[in-house]
């Protein structure tokens, strides 16, 4: 039997580290994606001495979108699963004044990750097989004063998930939107986080398999974060924009 | 942030910085001495305390495996849970693993942990080949039984006083099943049970459970575990589920009644004087791993625990005295656990010697530490020592009579600038 694969877009991170931890485990062999792939190798070994599974690295920045086409049809073999999980939370106060910063946040929550993820559709399409992961986030439910730069660029990249989905159903592809809470990370290390609504990396991990392997769409990370964006989804504008949020 | 010890005692207030590469450490030892590193908060005491803390449970990846030898390199922050998961199933384990799996690999080297094998194996150390070690003046050394000795055998026992342990290379050793033969003797009083230690010393895993409030005639009484891997081939490993303790338990809840009537019930489980029976590896290794956050249930204010060591010689009439003591006292430890050991390493800060070592735990009450002192002039008066991994109060006196290559390890400390640049309040209290 062979084994499946995974595409891991952004290997980097704790949370794509925890997702390809995961999935190494359940069997898949994993191609890992990212900007600097010296660090990627340390992981890389780790992985196949603990699960003896493959795995291969690839460099692209997400931003070079003129290497997109190039990396994907380079890769040994078309994989069965994509996850993205690049993220930039980048500076809300940069972004408000410098439109250089509000490009980078922009592209690099979803742009570039759209972009390189119609590749993907349109493989996938073609062999009438596959699902795409995107780790979206909370904050695209609504946008408020602190980070709407990076909300408004997450709410894009959850909306282009939804008609992505919308688009390769009759495909059979399936497209998982995970929108995860608070995640205790590196980029959240000096924030101080309430414990009950933080996730670790390995929680948002084991979430996301589970729902990938049920054929779910749209999930949050911790579940509660689905209660609690409910609720602020329904707070009606003329309150919300009082609010110091 | 700061983080607890394992007996939620003393709490110290203190910066935290994750280790995430090794500029983190370098850093960390620049920028905000004294540090102090903190593994997967198992150590009893203080000796992982600090004003800064460097988590090392990220620093976790395993560098080169061996299938052939079995020879691994990890990272410091790997836990040995995470080396039984992977190697296990291939049927290779650790050679000395202590009675939990919770603890990193740098934890176990800084400590020389030991397990119910010290009478053949000797201490955590014997399986380590090699490691690396991030000194005060940011260069890193390799450092073995072969190669820089002296720092070696500083750092193995050394409660990570020496440096930041980087990495190891670790001896695996090859088993043939996942189940454990154990035969377990009952021993009405101390005598007895020295007797099935000292009559079976071939036995590769030994141990016993004591009772603590057993007086008179029954002094001592225990239940001693003799076991080996079995022969038959049987090659599941199941990690164990584990049950957590959600919450702390009220202060009253482990009381001497309460203790007394649990051991009464548990001493009786076996009621013929040998039995037999099997063991997964789990369940015979860190049997209170099963019970997650189990010290909370000694309640909020916490616990101590109080493990010491005589020699041979003395075992015997200062065990003897310590057991009589505790009774008389009406403090019970909820667990006690008795072990014969073999001889001492060479490294300066290591605990075991050849003799009999009682591992105690006892809730924080009203007198407990003025208790303990007490127990300390027993242990100096039988030439023994207690073990640094497990200790929160221990004064200097007694530290420096038990541990006679302690001049040794401070003078050291000096010569490689650690004395300033790493610091546990543990190592503070002891002068080290």
């Amino acid at each position: 039997m062979t084994r499946k694969t995974l595409l891991v877009l952004g290997a980097n991170s704790d949370i794509a580290q925890a997702i390809a931890t995961k999935y190494a485990s359940e069997g898949y062999q994993l191609f890992l994606i990212s900007r600097k792939t010296e660090r990627l190798a340390l992981f890389a070994t780790d992985l196949k001495i603990r699960y003896q599974c493959e795995v291969s690295c690839f460099e692209l920045d997400i931003l070079d979108t003129g290497a997109h086409h190039q990396v994907y049809t380079a890769l040994p073999h078309s994989p069965d699963g994509v996850v993205c999980a690049i993220g930039y939370l980048g500076d809300q106060a940069a972004a408000q004044d410098n439109a250089t910063e509000l490009a980078l946040v922009t592209q690099s929550n979803y742009t570039a990750i759209a972009q390189f993820l119609e590749i993907v559709a349109a493989d996938m399409a073609g062999r009438k097989s596959g699902f795409i992961i995107g780790v979206s986030s909370v904050a695209g439910d609504r946008g408020r004063k602190s980070n709407y730069i990076y909300a408004a660029a997450k709410a894009a990249y959850s909306a282009y998930l939804s008609g992505l989905r919308n688009r390769l159903c009759d495909y059979g592809v399936q497209v998982l939107t995970v929108k995860p809470g608070f995640v205790q990370t590196s980029m959240t290390e000096k924030m101080d986080l309430p414990k009950a609504l933080t996730a670790q990396p390995s929680q948002v991990a084991s979430d996301i398999y589970k729902a990938q392997v049920k054929g779910r769409n749209v999930i949050y990370s911790k579940s509660v974060w689905l209660v609690i964006m409910s609720i602020i989804k329904i707070i009606p504008e003329f309150i919300f924009k009082k609010l110091n949020l | 942030m700061s983080l607890p010890s394992w007996g939620n005692f003393p709490s110290v207030v203190s910066e935290v910085i994750t280790m995430r590469s090794l500029q983190t450490a370098q850093r960390s030892l620049q920028d905000k001495p004294p540090i102090i590193c903190y593994g997967n908060g198992r150590s009893y005491g203080d000796s992982a305390l600090g004003t800064t803390q460097l988590n090392m449970r990220e620093h976790n990846k395993f560098i080169a495996f061996d299938p052939k030898s079995g020879l691994l390199e990890t990272q410091s922050g790997a836990l040995i849970a995470d080396l039984l998961d992977t190697f296990a199933p291939r049927m290779w384990i650790l050679p000395v693993v202590p009675g939990t799996k919770l603890i990193t690999i740098g934890g176990a080297i800084a400590a020389d942990v030991h397990g119910k094998n010290h009478h053949l194996k000797g201490c955590f150390s014997e399986a380590v080949v090699s490691l690396k070690l991030l000194l005060p003046n940011q260069k890193i050394l390799n450092c073995s039984s072969s190669e820089n000795t002296e720092l070696f055998r500083a750092t193995c026992g050394g409660q990570g006083l020496t440096g930041v342990i980087i990495s190891a290379e670790i001896q695996l050793e090859k088993i043939t099943s996942h189940k454990l033969d154990v035969t377990t003797l009952k021993a009405g009083n101390l005598e007895e049970a020295f007797s099935h230690f000292e009559q079976n010393p071939d036995s590769p895993y030994s141990v016993a459970w004591i009772d603590c409030c057993a007086q008179g005639p029954a002094l001592g009484r225990s239940l001693v575990s003799l076991a080996k891997f079995s022969d038959r081939h049987d090659s599941q490993y199941t990690p164990r589920k584990r049950v957590n303790i959600p919450f702390f338990f009220p202060k009253l809840l482990l009381n001497r009644w309460t203790v007394q009537a649990f051991n009464a019930i548990y001493y009786r489980r076996f009621s013929k004087q040998k039995s037999e029976s099997q063991a997964d590896i789990d369940s015979f290794f860190f049997p209170l791993d099963m019970l997650r956050n189990w010290n909370r249930i000694y309640g909020k204010s916490g616990f101590v625990q109080y493990q010491f060591i005589l020699p041979l010689a003395s075992s015997h009439l200062g065990m003897t005295e310590v057991l009589e003591t505790i009774a008389k006292s009406k403090r019970a430890s909820f667990l006690a656990v008795l072990k014969l050991h073999g001889i001492a390493n060479k490294n300066f800060l290591s605990f075991p010697l050849k003799g009999y070592s009682l591992a105690l735990d006892f809730k924080i009450t009203a007198g407990l530490f003025e208790f303990l002192d007490e127990l300390d002039q027993l242990v100096l008066k039988h030439q023994g020592r207690i073990y640094l991994a497990k200790d929160a109060r221990v004064p200097k006196s007694v530290f420096d009579v038990g541990y006679t290559k302690a001049e040794e390890f401070r003078e050291l400390r000096r010569r490689i600038g650690a004395s300033e640049s790493i610091q546990s309040r543990q190592s503070q209290r002891l002068g080290l």
